[in-house]
């Protein structure tokens, strides 16, 4: 346990303990909100519970935030993208998980969230 | 479209969706191949192969009434389908059927919770419900339940009961077919059934007796295909006031004996009743760094001297048990006490520490403060809280500097003894030494789930790019399960690529059950249009030549 001791040491410094989120300000904004915390937030929130927070940390080494609603560098289209095909250990989404909608809703509210972000 | 269902002419195919349409809607039918894209196993070991298993369309029902017409038009054309719940049974299946050209019914629409009983403690569920959709629901309910959930709480709580899933909780609850109670299923006729106490017309114990009466026929739509699942019940547990963790400590590799034989006493009169965990300091964690020193060492032939085993721990202690109990303090802190008394009885050199006692409900800070992978601490999953932290197993960090692209578990079952874990690491150290795959950790080690037993489980990690990589790890776990039957030991749940393999090791009388369960699947399903494969049955029409 010596290793994992130490991995989730150096995580702890490294993936941020919270995430800024715009105040949704549409309903199609509050709507993709609720699709973003039921479907990402388990693996991509600001927590070293979130392994697709933990992942981004060692892919990006900083260059951009771990956590995917403090990324500025997502437009709608690729959020859908990853949603439908999956990447490394994410699988895809079917539209019986979360239809179109949802997804214009979801992609909307972290691309919204990320230009926001933006200094 | 990309396949067909074998038989079907494209025309024919179309004419069928159209009639299902019409039960459906159009937007529930889909058949574009990026629609399809997501009904393959992302986790498939034959992913990008001729042999990986694809569906010809996936068609989402949203009441049982539908899913009535939709079987029915089925049978009428003799259409292969394969119902999903929520298709998140990764590493042991997605939503892929078994037989390619199925159609997947994807269940995940039919998501209501139908009961949530506060005093008789269970719940009625439809096949879409996750187990974080009823964690929630239950939350919002001020309910004072608790859920038991297996490790990603995307799943169904229906299907993973029916894949006889297991989770983290108290021993009552753990295993999720045990703690079900009462379905209803829609036959491959179209006909809705109901089983235990729910046969009867208004019955009001359905979800708390299982029995019924006459025989039980629950067991055939656990793994099985004989019909689609549209209700069931579940317990739950009375949130418990509390959770006390102790750690027992022994030095010597042959202390694992004693220390189950004990171990197996005291969770038989319910003193530990929480999920006991086994490590060993000197062979490391689950995501340890590779040391190929300790599988030659277990690995040796007749199995390593006790001289080479304890020269090689250097003065580390063997074996880490960690007990749970749940319950009032006072009641934890006896129990504790009295489990100390016992264990020395056996093992006088044996150390003790109680490392943590949990007040429950758990806040939010104690929540996030708990462990994340380490499988000998209390998680999430220990107090009922689904969530998806298992998956930083594969997924990129130092120690997997490589991520993967999903896994495939093994999954065999050996017995609840300390001798049955020194065979098994031999025999899996061995058998994991010549096949040259590291599997996330230095020997097979064992979990304790399952109530009863042992299950030595772990996972061969896949690739989306590396076909070679994948079929390698296909070929090392199909040697793996001849190992295991050759010694009694029988998986408990497997992916579709496995499971002809698997079901061909139950093979007592001559193959006695598996052609016991093929008379009534011939019966019941004489066209063969349910699930055809799944965990090894297949319709007559598809038998020959499989085995």
């Amino acid at each position: 346990m010596k290793q994992l001791t130490m991995t989730f040491f150096v995580l702890m410094g490294l993936v941020p303990a919270t995430e800024s989120f715009a105040d949704p300000s549409t309903e199609q904004l509050v709507h993709g909100k609720a699709i973003y915390e039921h479907w990402c937030a388990p693996c991509h929130a600001a927590s070293q519970h979130a392994p697709g927070t933990v992942a981004l940390t060692f892919k990006y080494k900083r260059e951009v935030p771990p956590v995917l609603v403090m990324r500025q560098d997502l437009d709608p289209d690729m959020i859908k993208y990853f949603a439908r095909n999956g990447v490394s250990i994410m699988p895809s989404f079917r539209k019986t998980e979360i239809s179109d909608p949802d997804l214009d809703a979801l992609a909307e509210f972290i691309a919204t969230n990320a230009k926001r972000s933006a200094p | 479209m990309t396949i067909m269902p074998p038989g079907f002419t494209e025309g024919a195919f179309r004419a069928v969706l159209a009639e299902i349409s019409a039960i459906v809607g159009q937007e529930w039918i889909f058949t574009a191949e990026e629609d399809l894209y997501t009904y393959r196993d992302s986790y498939s070991p034959l992913w990008d192969t001729p042999d990986e298993r694809l569906a010809s369309a996936g068609v989402a029902p949203a009441s049982v009434e539908e899913l009535q017409a939709v079987v029915k038009v089925a049978a009428k054309h003799r259409l292969p389908i394969y119902p999903i719940s929520t298709g998140k049974n990764l590493g042991y299946g997605g939503a892929a059927p078994n037989y390619s050209g199925s159609v997947v019914i994807d269940l995940k629409r039919m998501n209501r919770i139908l009961e949530i009983d506060e005093t008789r403690c269970f719940a009625l569920v439809e096949p879409g419900v996750s187990y974080f959709d009823l964690y929630n629901e239950i939350q919002k309910r001020g309910s004072n339940l608790w859920i038991d959930c297996p490790e990603p709480g995307w799943g169904s709580v229906l299907g993973n009961a029916l894949e006889r899933g297991i989770g983290y909780t108290h021993t009552n609850y753990r295993d999720h077919w045990g703690a079900h109670c009462g379905l209803e299923v829609v036959l491959a006729n179209g006909e809705v059934m109901r089983t235990g106490m729910g046969a009867m017309p208004g019955a009001q114990t359905w979800q708390d007796n299982p029995y019924g009466f006459g025989p039980l026929v629950d067991g055939l739509f656990s793994q099985g295909n004989f019909g689609i699942v549209t209700k069931m019940g579940i317990r739950l547990m009375a949130a418990p006031e509390g959770l006390r963790a102790g750690n027992i400590q022994v030095s010597r590799y042959r202390d694992i004996i004693p220390l189950v034989a004990k171990l197996n006493h005291l969770e038989s009169q319910t003193m530990i009743d929480g999920l006991p965990q086994i490590t060993s300091p000197v062979f490391g964690g689950i995501v340890e760094p590779p040391n190929p020193e300790i599988t030659k060492l277990l690995a040796t032939a007749g199995g390593a001297s006790d001289e080479a085993l304890e020269a090689f721990a250097n003065g580390k202690p063997y074996w880490n048990l960690r007990v749970l109990m749940y319950g009032p303090e006072t009641v934890t802190a006896a129990k504790w006490e009295y489990v100390q008394t016992q264990f020395r009885q056996v093992l006088p050199e044996a150390t003790f520490s109680e490392s943590t006692t949990y007040k429950l409900p758990l806040s939010a800070e104690a929540q996030e403060a708990l462990s994340i992978i380490d499988l000998a601490m209390e998680r999430k999953v220990t107090f009922g809280l689904p969530n998806l932290g298992i998956f930083l197993m594969g997924a990129r960090s130092p120690v997997f500097p490589t991520p993967s692209d999903g896994h495939i578990w093994f999954s065999p079952i050996i017995p609840r003894s300390g001798e049955a874990i020194i065979k098994a690491q031999n025999v899996f150290a061995k058998a994991l030494l010549e096949k040259g795959v590291f599997t996330g950790g230095n020997a097979a080690m064992p979990a304790s789930i399952i109530p009863r037993c042992f299950l030595m489980i772990f996972p061969v990690f896949l690739s989306h790019d590396d076909l070679e990589q994948n079929k390698h790890a296909l070929a090392t776990i199909d040697y793996l399960i001849e190992i295991a039957a050759q010694n009694g030991w029988g998986e408990y749940r497997a992916a579709p690529a496995l499971q002809d393999k698997i079901m061909g090791t139950y093979d007592f009388g001559e193959h006695a059950l598996r052609r016991f369960i093929e008379r009534l699947k011939d019966a019941v399903d004489p066209d063969g249009i349910l699930a055809a494969g799944r965990c090894g049955i297949w319709p007559k029409n598809l038998r020959e030549g499989r085995r």
